[in-house]
Parts: C-alpha cells; structure tokens; sequence
C-alpha cells in the first residue's frame, strides 16, 4: 500500500464513522455544532497519531499477554495530556466536549488501529494511518455536526443565518441519531458508485 | 388527582419528618437517572453494545445485568480511590489513567471470581464481562458521579439508576429490532441505519419525560 493510500483511505474506504461504525458515543454526543464536531475529531486524530507512534515502538519490547493494557495505558496518557492542553488553552471547547474528553479513552477506534495496524508496522506508516483515520473521523464529524447545526439553530460553525425558525430538535438527542443514520444511507449510496 | 394526594402526603411527610430530604433526593436521582436523562437515548453514553449486542430481547437483559453488576461496583472503587487516594494526593489529573485501568482489572477480577462461586451466573452472564471494559458507560459514569460530588450512597444510586436505564433502552430497543428483522426494509437502509433512525423515534419518545423531575 503506497504511503497516499494509507492516508486517503481512512476517508472514503475505511472511513471510521460511516463504514466501520466505530467511536459511535461522541460521534453522537458532542455534534450538537460543527466546532464541537471538528474539535473532538481533532483531539481524538492527535490521541490516534500520537498512540499509534508509541505503541509502534514499543511493540517490540511488550509482551503479548500484557499488551491490551500496556495500550490502553499509552492512550490514557495522551488523552491526560491532551484534557490537561485543551483546559489551559480552549477553556470554552473543553466545557462543551465536557466528559467525553476522557472518555476518547475508550474510543474503540484507537485501540482498533493500535490492535489492527501500529502493533505490525514501523514508526512512520502508523503515523500515516494515524492521520488518515483521524481525518475520516474529523471529517465526519465535523459534517455531522454541520447538519445538524444548520437544521436544528439555523448556523454554521457559529454563524446564524436563519435564527429561531429551524427545529430545535435536530441539536437535542434524537436528531442526533436520526442526522446520523440519514447520513449513513447517504454515504453508502454514493461511496459504492 | 392521584398525582397531587401523593404529593400531598410526600409534603405531609416532608414535614412531620417522616420523609427526609434525602429520600427525596435520591427518588430524584432514580427517577432522573433512568427516564429523563437516560444514559444511551440523552447522554449517547454506551452506543457501541446497544447497536450491537441488542438484536435479541433475551442477550439484551443478560448485557444489561452484567453492565448493572460491574456500573455499581467500579462507582463504588472509583469513589473511594478519588476520594482516598487521588484527592488526598493531589493528583486528580491521574483520574483517567487510574480510572480506566481500575475499571479493566475489575471486571477481569469479576470474571475470574463467578466462574468460581456461581457457575450459573457466569454461563449467564460470562460471554457479556469481557465488552463491558470498552463500554464508555461505565468509565462515564464513574467519572460524572466523582464530578458531580456524589457522596458514597448516591453515587451508588446514581450509578445503579443508570444502569437500569441502559438495560431498559437495551430491552426496549431489542424488542423493536426483533420485529424489524422479519419488516421489508429499503436496500440502502438496512442494518446500523435503520437501527440509528429507530433509536431515534425512541429518544423522541422519552423526551415525554423531560421536566417531569427537577435534575439532579
């Protein structure tokens, strides 16, 4: 696999949201805006890149039994570093995300790439794998924080233009789930042309 | 009227003593915890077993039991680590860290302990323990009880009201998928999406329960 696919492959063909249905609880929880959206695909494409580099290294050296929580150990450091960043420089986005910072713990997508792809392959292609899951995943996010934005408070990434006519819905918990499997239908039929 | 004697006599006992502030409470944080901020249709907490594990009604109550079991059990270690070790410390941001590796040792532990002690409750529940570690429920809630403050009692409540909730969703939500297995479902939407849409009209359905008490 050439090292563009690698990237380009999490976004359409592997994309983590739409066709391997993972990370499903903030993909649902924290879309309510698309900078919400954007904000938590960013922080989970950071924890993904820097795990996934880690744990590339040290899987020579970590016995097989052990291994499952010697990762989540490296993953749950990271998102410590990146809970304790996101406090001291974007206060506002840290309250909105709220628990689900420390809940990118168990995302089940990191551990599925350190399982799937770090812990059999060098340094530099887990990277790469890193950053082209975390763009599918901050991609779609982002798109489905979009929608929702624009249906349920008539804005898009903070700019109104239609105040107080949308349905207030579509930002609360059902629109959630149903701009999400709308979504889905959407991405299936066009992905397979 | 039945609704306003029960208030009645809650107010009655309110102030005879009777019925404490506590009591009150914690019929808040139940009634709150299961209906009207239901941890899989309102908070999107523990998504992953309810789109997956919930095709059947009966493998949903046996996840449900499990995730009830070990919900109450992590709460109450996470509690008094947080409370006992990290507060004391001053190293609350290993929170994370200690959390989730307390939470993973522990259903190991429960493993290992019922397929010793009941065999019975280990065929039932054993294929269900070895998910629950990914499931974000657990650390979730363990988390929201140490931030909201909660003392040992009502975080237990809290946790155990929440996990209820969650196997009601679960239950719920089977019993709908059961009967949307044998339906003639457009090409494009079978499988998750239609799941996702279903979810949907059922979270509307417990918006009903909005404002019914004040949240805790």
């Amino acid at each position: 696999m050439s090292k563009l696919q690698l990237i380009t492959k999490g976004i359409i063909k592997e994309n983590p949201t739409f066709v391997l249905i993972l990370g499903m609880c903030p993909t649902l929880g924290v879309t309510s805006s698309a900078i919400n959206g954007m904000g938590m695909g960013v922080a989970t494409m950071v924890v993904l890149i820097m795990s996934n580099m880690v744990i590339s290294l040290i899987k020579s050296i970590v016995p097989d039994k052990v291994r499952i929580p010697a990762f989540i150990v490296v993953i749950a450091s990271f998102v410590t570093i990146i809970e304790m960043l996101m406090k001291a420089y974007v206060p506002s986005l840290y309250a909105s995300l709220g628990v689900f910072i420390p809940l990118i713990v168990v995302n089940c997508i990191i551990l599925g790439r350190a399982e799937a792809f770090a812990s059999k392959n060098g340094i530099f292609d887990s990277a790469l794998d890193g950053i082209g899951i975390g763009l599918g995943f901050t991609l779609s996010l982002t798109a489905i924080g979009a929608v929702r934005e624009v249906l349920g408070s008539g804005s898009i990434f903070g700019y109104t233009f239609a105040p107080d006519v949308m349905p207030l819905l579509f930002i609360l918990a059902p629109g959630g789930f149903l701009v999400l499997g709308y979504l889905m239908v959407l991405f299936n039929k066009v992905a397979k042309r | 009227m039945g609704e306003i004697n029960i208030s009645k006599e809650v107010i009655q006992g309110f102030v005879d003593g009777s019925v404490s502030v506590e009591a009150i409470t914690l019929f808040a944080i139940v009634i709150g915890a299961i209906f009207v901020n239901n941890v899989v249709l309102s908070q999107f907490l523990g998504i992953c077993p309810f789109l997956g594990v919930s095709s059947k009604v009966e493998t949903s109550a046996g996840m449900g039991m499990a995730v009830t079991f070990v919900m109450a059990l992590a709460t109450v270690v996470t509690w008094a680590l947080q409370n006992f070790i990290l507060v004391p410390f001053g190293i609350e941001y290993m929170q994370t860290i200690v959390f989730i590796l307390v939470i993973a040792a522990l259903v190991q532990m429960v493993e290992i302990v019922l397929k010793k002690v009941s065999p019975a409750l280990y065929q039932a529940l054993g294929i269900f323990l070895p998910l629950i570690t990914t499931n974000c429920a657990v650390l979730g809630v363990a988390i929201i009880a140490v931030q909201k403050d909660f003392d040992l009692l009502t975080s237990v409540v809290y946790s155990t009201s929440i996990a209820v909730g969650f196997a009601l969703a679960l239950i719920l939500f089977a019993g709908i998928r059961e009967r949307l297995d044998v339906e003639d479902v457009p090409q494009g939407m079978r499988g998750v999406p239609i799941a996702l849409i279903t979810a949907g009209l059922l979270a509307m359905a417990f918006m009903g329960f909005a404002n019914v008490v004040p949240l805790p």
